[in-house]
């Protein structure tokens, strides 16, 4: 990234690297904004995608927290009631856990509770998924707790450009994010268009044209997908994928368009099977395009065990294969 | 700088009724050591030697092979046999010391760093390697080996360990002649900010379970130093919730030795929990994936090395008579030895079976999640 004078209108960066200039515009553009978490000033988080905002800013806006979870976001709160915009860092997706109560309890009813009086924008970021060979509870997939619970948004962006953007924009948001980032995906790169936002946070994003059939995935699985995709051309298949973007809300009206000329649904996700998000945007589709299916909205999911130990992860996780293999399922109807 | 202006309190303040503004004393902090950094012999008022040189030959054996254990384990990780490792390298004196204090029903409940402790009591090098190598999260019978699971999720053991205590307690209750042992808990000085941990305090003190918390102040949770956790000595914060606690010098095999044996005796005399400061350095990494020059002056652990847990051992030794130069060639080699064990474990650790993921989540599995099975090896076979 350049350094603000000198004007850019795109440029090359890693995912993590997208992240780490959002949050740097965010905290240029709003002193309200404070970056909060372990582990993100001096080392600038296990990730980095914190680096070098604390020698910009200063220790009063990247905040290094005690070891605790549930105090994290329960001042975060705090925080916001007093009119600042926290955004809490959690190290990985199996540490939401601890903060859960003031996640899903607190932050999440705040504006319920007071009649609207009450606004919390606190985006509560991290990493999530695996694929990255892990020990244990670093590679789990928890957006349906978050999309279960009424109050939270949530969102996951797929490429760098989203990235970049959607960080900035869950935060000029005046309710709580919940921005799930794709950890297998921090160090691929893309192009960012520094000029605006290619679209609204909750939208979702038709990121490969075809005919015969939609992949719907969001954050890591998207690039499955998309390969998934170039494979099946290979067979003669014309498929499209839908980047959700958006899990809380769905963006409907995309979703309904693109099943609707397609006709054929695959939801892929990392998390296990049961209850998970698929289910809704299955039973979403049957509702709304019950006459128009050709073939039952299939799902290609983690496994409904606890996430395995990283050396079976490979065959546990949805990929190409499992992806391919469920659409000759769904063409074979 | 005083101690009342470093608690945050008025420097004015009134001192007329005593024990109104007597918080534990951050400037004053008594720390049990019984040798000394050089080696030499120190007596403490409180604690006393209990093991005689040639007694604490064997600890400095299994300092040594742990320390070994680890610097392999670090060299397999470079390699890529291993995905990550968590060294203990400095913290060698805190596991020794507390196994030879350990009775034959007590129990330890690790938290992630604990890998020269699991095998002093008996857990093969593979299982550790497996965990660091992403084959298994903890294939053994922690009930017979008295070492618990290993714990990612910073803190949330130490309550289990207090709930295993309280049932050692009520066994104890039906059988006064048994011993049902002692829980001793791991932990860092990260941890001790985390909610369950403080809960884990209040709930050995409620029940005055018969528990053994060993702080392991490292002084660094990953980037973090301890001074961001707490403003007082953390073995000072013990008292708040009604748990005696002292400092021991963590570099000291021998004060770990005889501190944690008398807090290990207070809970079997049934007078409740006591909390161990284990006062060290964590001389390596956080983990192999991390990167300390980004977060702390290397002349630190520079200060530390000095304060080494093997050579102050080995000094106290040699001038005890127990200990020479042969001896040392004969250790160095049993280590080398060691070191070629632990490279041949390494290939012994199996890559996990798919099928086998889906058999050991339930006692009796779902009818769901045999055909998930089914699915899943059909899927992976192609
Ligand atoms: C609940 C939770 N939050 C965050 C982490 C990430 N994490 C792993 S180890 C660690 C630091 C632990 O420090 P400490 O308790 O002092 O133990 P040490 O690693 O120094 O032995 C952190 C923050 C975690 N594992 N669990």
């Amino acid at each position: 990234m350049s350094a603000g004078n000198q004007p850019t209108t795109s440029t090359t960066l890693t995912l993590a690297k997208a992240l780490n200039a959002g949050l740097r515009a965010a905290l240029a553009g709003d002193e309200k904004v404070l970056l909060y978490g372990e582990d993100i000033g001096s080392l600038g988080g296990v990730f980095r995608v914190t680096d070098r905002l604390q020698a910009e800013f200063g220790t009063d806006r990247v905040m290094d927290s005690p070891l605790a979870e549930s105090g994290l976001i329960g001042t975060a709160i705090g925080m916001a009631m007093r009119g600042y915009r926290p955004v809490v860092e959690l190290q990985f997706d199996g540490f939401v856990f601890p903060g859960f109560d003031q996640i899903t309890q607190q932050l999440a009813k705040l504006r319920f509770r007071s009649h609207g009086r009450v606004a919390l924008p606190v985006v509560v970021r991290f990493p999530y998924g695996g694929g990255i060979g892990s020990v244990e509870n670093h590679s789990e997939s928890v957006e349906a707790y978050f999309t279960h619970t009424p109050g939270l948004t949530v969102v996951s962006p797929a490429t760098p450009n989203d990235a970049y953007w959607m960080i900035q924009q869950a935060i000029a948001t005046p309710d709580p994010v919940i921005f799930l980032e794709p950890k297998r995906r921090y160090h691929e790169k893309g192009q960012l268009d520094l000029t605006a936002p290619a679209r609204e946070l909750h939208e979702a994003a038709v990121v490969r044209r075809g005919e015969d059939l939609t992949l719907i995935a969001w954050g890591p699985m998207v690039r499955t997908c998309l390969d998934a995709a170039n494979a099946a051309e290979q067979e003669g298949r014309s498929i499209e994928v839908l980047d959700l973007r958006s899990l809380q809300p769905l963006d409907m009206p995309t979703i309904l368009e693109s099943v609707g000329r397609t006709s054929r649904a695959i939801v892929v996700h990392e998390a296990a099977r049961n209850y998970g998000p698929g289910a809704e945007v299955a039973a979403r589709l049957s509702e709304e395009l019950f006459y128009v299916m050709e073939s039952p909205v299939l799902r290609v999911t983690g496994y409904d065990t606890p996430y395995p130990p990283s050396a079976v992860e490979r065959d546990w996780l949805p990929n190409l294969d499992r992806v391919l293999a469920a659409v000759d399922r769904s063409m074979a109807y | 700088m005083t101690a009342a202006m470093s608690m945050g309190m008025p420097t004015t303040r009134p001192q007329t009724t005593p024990g109104r503004f007597d918080a534990p004393n951050p400037a004053h902090t008594p720390m049990v050591q019984l040798i000394d950094e050089t080696g030499g012999r120190i007596a403490d008022p409180d604690f006393s030697l209990q093991l005689k040189p040639v007694q604490a030959v064997g600890l400095l054996r299994d300092m040594a092979r742990i320390r070994r254990f680890d610097t392999e384990a670090t060299a397999l990780q470079r390699k890529g046999q291993l995905s990550l490792w968590a060294p203990l390298l400095g913290q060698e004196a805190i596991q020794v010391g507390v196994r030879a204090a350990l009775g034959p029903a007590d129990h330890v409940f690790p938290s992630h760093r604990e890998h020269g402790l699991a095998l002093l009591m008996g857990l093969p090098v593979e299982r550790i390697l497996a965990i660091f190598k992403g084959a298994e999260m903890g294939d053994w019978d922690a009930e017979r080996l008295r070492f618990h699971h290993y714990n990612m999720v910073i803190g949330a053991h130490t309550l289990h360990g207090v709930g295993y205590a309280m049932g050692q307690a009520r066994d104890a209750a039906a059988d006064p002649l048994a011993d049902t042992g002692v829980s001793v808990i791991f932990h860092g000085d990260g941890a001790i900010s985390e909610g369950d941990v403080n809960e884990a305090y209040v709930f050995a003190a409620a029940y005055q379970a018969p528990a053994v918390f060993i702080c392991v102040n490292n002084q660094w949770a990953i980037s973090e130093p301890v001074e961001l956790q707490s403003r007082v000595p953390l073995y000072q914060r013990a008292w708040g919730f009604g748990i005696p606690s002292v400092r021991v010098d963590g570099n000291d095999v021998v004060a770990m030795q005889s501190v944690t044996d008398w807090a290990l005796n207070r809970a079997r005399a049934g007078q409740g929990p006591t909390f161990i400061e284990a006062y060290t350095y964590r001389m390596g990494a956080h983990t192999t994936s991390d990167d300390p020059t980004k977060y702390r002056e290397s002349s630190q652990a520079e200060a530390w090395r000095r304060k080494d847990p093997l050579h102050r051992t080995q000094s106290w030794l040699r001038a005890s008579g127990v200990w020479d130069d042969a001896q040392q060639a004969r250790l160095d080699q049993d280590a080398e030895a060691f070191g070629a064990e632990v490279r041949a474990a390494v290939d012994r650790v199996q890559a996990p079976r798919l099928d086998e993921v889906f058999d050991r989540v339930y006692a009796r599995p779902t009818a769901d999640l045999a055909a998930q099975r089914a699915q899943a090896l059909d899927e992976a076979s192609r």
